[in-house]
């Protein structure tokens, strides 16, 4: 099994109303109960938007904070789902689901695990 | 071509690559490690064959002398805290690789090279390399890349398969007509950088179209019961009859119209249209198929004159059908220009958008002097001649502007 990060990227704005974001809501719960009942759900989260971050950074060797994101663009890391599954295709299949019901596009990661790493 | 000594071991080389990369692959689960055996097992043919002869079954011979090595440098690696060794001395273990009849691991091999998650170049560049044995030096002149740059695209493309997990397998029912398509276009647009070098001096580059055609004949070998396949095959060998006859002595281009037909290659002629009718009985048109019985109209034909336009109009009908292109659009207006003249196929190409392809300029520039409208065919020559890279094109281009 191999582990992939499944992260949904949003547009920088305002979030969608209700009536939009309220059945994706469902959705997306009926998708993880899925995930868990396959096996396939590690961990899944949204996040609030990056204007609530914090950055930590070393600089000249003392400890500095910044308010905001690490980067800034029109887009940013709405959400994750962190999943296990045997390859890359069926990692691909449930990250298709969460486009279609997001609308949003989905970048699928694998994590280096222990028996792949050089 | 590594250093493989003898035509003969060459020749084998050229074979059986890649079966021998995708078996070990399956014995292995790793590129790497299959590639790597593969290649000492062809230094050790090369060591042993001039003296002791090429043995019955060369693939058997390769595949389990490439295993043996490969289980010998593994533990080797493996005694050190390699976990990449112990991961594929852990795959290892299943059924003994025998000489004799191969198991085919191909398909899987090329579904894998195709896979959607790689990038257009990657997949060509990984299917010449691993099922061709190309090596990395011939890939990257063939598609007029430096040497680093391919070799860091493969090793890129590599090192995702791995991480990544891409499969090694050949798609469920459900996923096949998908991915067939990009292994399909990833084969023929092998064939059309060799046929038409998209930059560079030469017209063609026929170890390109060779290579296509030889992964072609692969497919249909392996996938006897898909048309496409057939199809794409049977258009790659009619395209390929013509190339004796497409450019002159001296390299320049010669159009279908004026090429010297008694150059074709009847051999490759024969093979395709045999195909296409196998094609036909099973009934199951797709786009190659169509573009294969459209040019087994043209290889019919003994002049431009007495071709079936027709018949080839017909044709273009069913493509645009089934998968409709502004570029198949074009060049039905080739066919419409024969049968209806070029008036209305003149009115045909101006509601095209294709300003940046070449030959969208040059069609539209031959109707118009057709039509005896030379400025405009002028104009549109230029703007041919600023679309393309390609020496042959450009130099046959300008011949015809002067021409005008």
């Amino acid at each position: 099994m191999t582990q992939y990060l499944l992260s949904v990227y949003q547009p920088d704005g305002p979030i969608p109303p209700p009536e939009v974001l309220g059945p994706m809501t469902a959705e997306l719960g009926i998708l993880n109960d899925e995930l868990r009942a396959a096996g396939a759900w590690v961990f899944s989260g949204g996040l609030h938007p990056p204007e609530t971050a914090t950055v930590v950074r070393l600089k000249d060797g003392d400890v500095l904070l910044t308010d905001g994101p690490f980067t800034e663009g029109k887009e940013h890391l709405g959400g994750f789902t962190i999943i296990s599954v045997p390859d890359l295709d069926a990692a691909l299949a449930w990250a298709r689901r969460f486009t279609k019901i997001t609308g949003l596009p989905t970048e699928v990661r694998p994590f280096a695990d222990r028996s792949q790493g050089r | 071509m590594p250093a493989v000594g003898g035509p003969q071991i060459a020749r084998v080389f050229r074979a059986e690559y890649g079966r021998a990369v995708a078996a070990l692959i399956g014995v292995f689960g790793d590129v790497d490690v299959a590639e790597e055996a593969v290649q000492e097992a062809f230094a050790a043919a090369v060591a042993r064959w001039p003296s002791r002869g090429i043995p019955p079954s060369p693939a058997g011979w390769i595949i389990t002398t490439a295993r043996r090595r490969a289980i010998d440098r593994l533990r080797r690696e493996a005694a050190r805290p390699d976990r990449h060794a112990q991961a594929a001395l852990l795959h290892e273990g299943g059924e003994p690789a025998q000489e004799g009849p191969v198991r085919d691991d191909r398909l899987r091999l090329i579904f894998t090279c195709c896979h959607p998650a790689l990038g257009g170049a990657a997949q060509v560049a990984l299917t010449l390399r691993l099922l061709g044995g190309l090596t990395t030096a011939e890939i990257a002149r063939a598609f007029l890349v430096p040497e680093p740059t391919m070799a860091q695209r493969l090793v890129r493309a590599k090192a995702k398969i791995r991480a990544a997990r891409i499969p090694y397998r050949v798609p469920a029912e459900g996923e096949l007509p998908d991915r067939l398509r990009t292994v399909l276009a990833v084969v023929y647009l092998i064939f059309n950088e060799g046929y038409t070098a998209s930059s560079g001096d030469q017209l063609v580059r026929p170890d390109l179209c060779a290579e296509a055609i030889r992964l072609g004949r692969v497919l249909a070998e392996l996938m006897p019961d898909e048309p496409e396949v057939t199809g794409l095959l049977a258009l790659m060998l009619l395209t390929e009859s013509r190339r004796p006859a497409r450019t002159t002595a001296s390299g320049g281009l010669v159009l279908l119209a004026e090429q010297d037909r008694g150059r074709w290659n009847q051999a490759l002629i024969v093979e395709g249209q045999a195909l296409v009718r196998r094609c036909l009985r099973r009934g199951r048109p797709g786009p190659y198929q169509i573009q294969a019985a459209i040019n087994a109209v043209h290889s019919d034909a003994p002049t431009t004159a007495a071709t079936d336009w027709p018949q080839i109009l017909a044709l273009y009908d069913q493509l645009l059908a089934l998968a409709p292109s502004p570029v198949a659009a074009l060049n039905r207006a080739v066919a419409v220009a024969e049968v209806q003249g070029p008036a209305a196929a003149l009115e045909l190409v101006d509601d095209l958008r294709l300003d940046g392809y070449y030959v969208f300029h040059a069609i539209r520039a031959d109707l118009l002097r057709r039509l005896g409208r030379a400025a405009e065919a002028a104009l549109s020559y230029d703007a041919a001649i600023a679309c393309t890279q390609n020496a042959a094109e450009r130099e046959f281009l300008g011949h015809r502007l002067r021409s005008l």
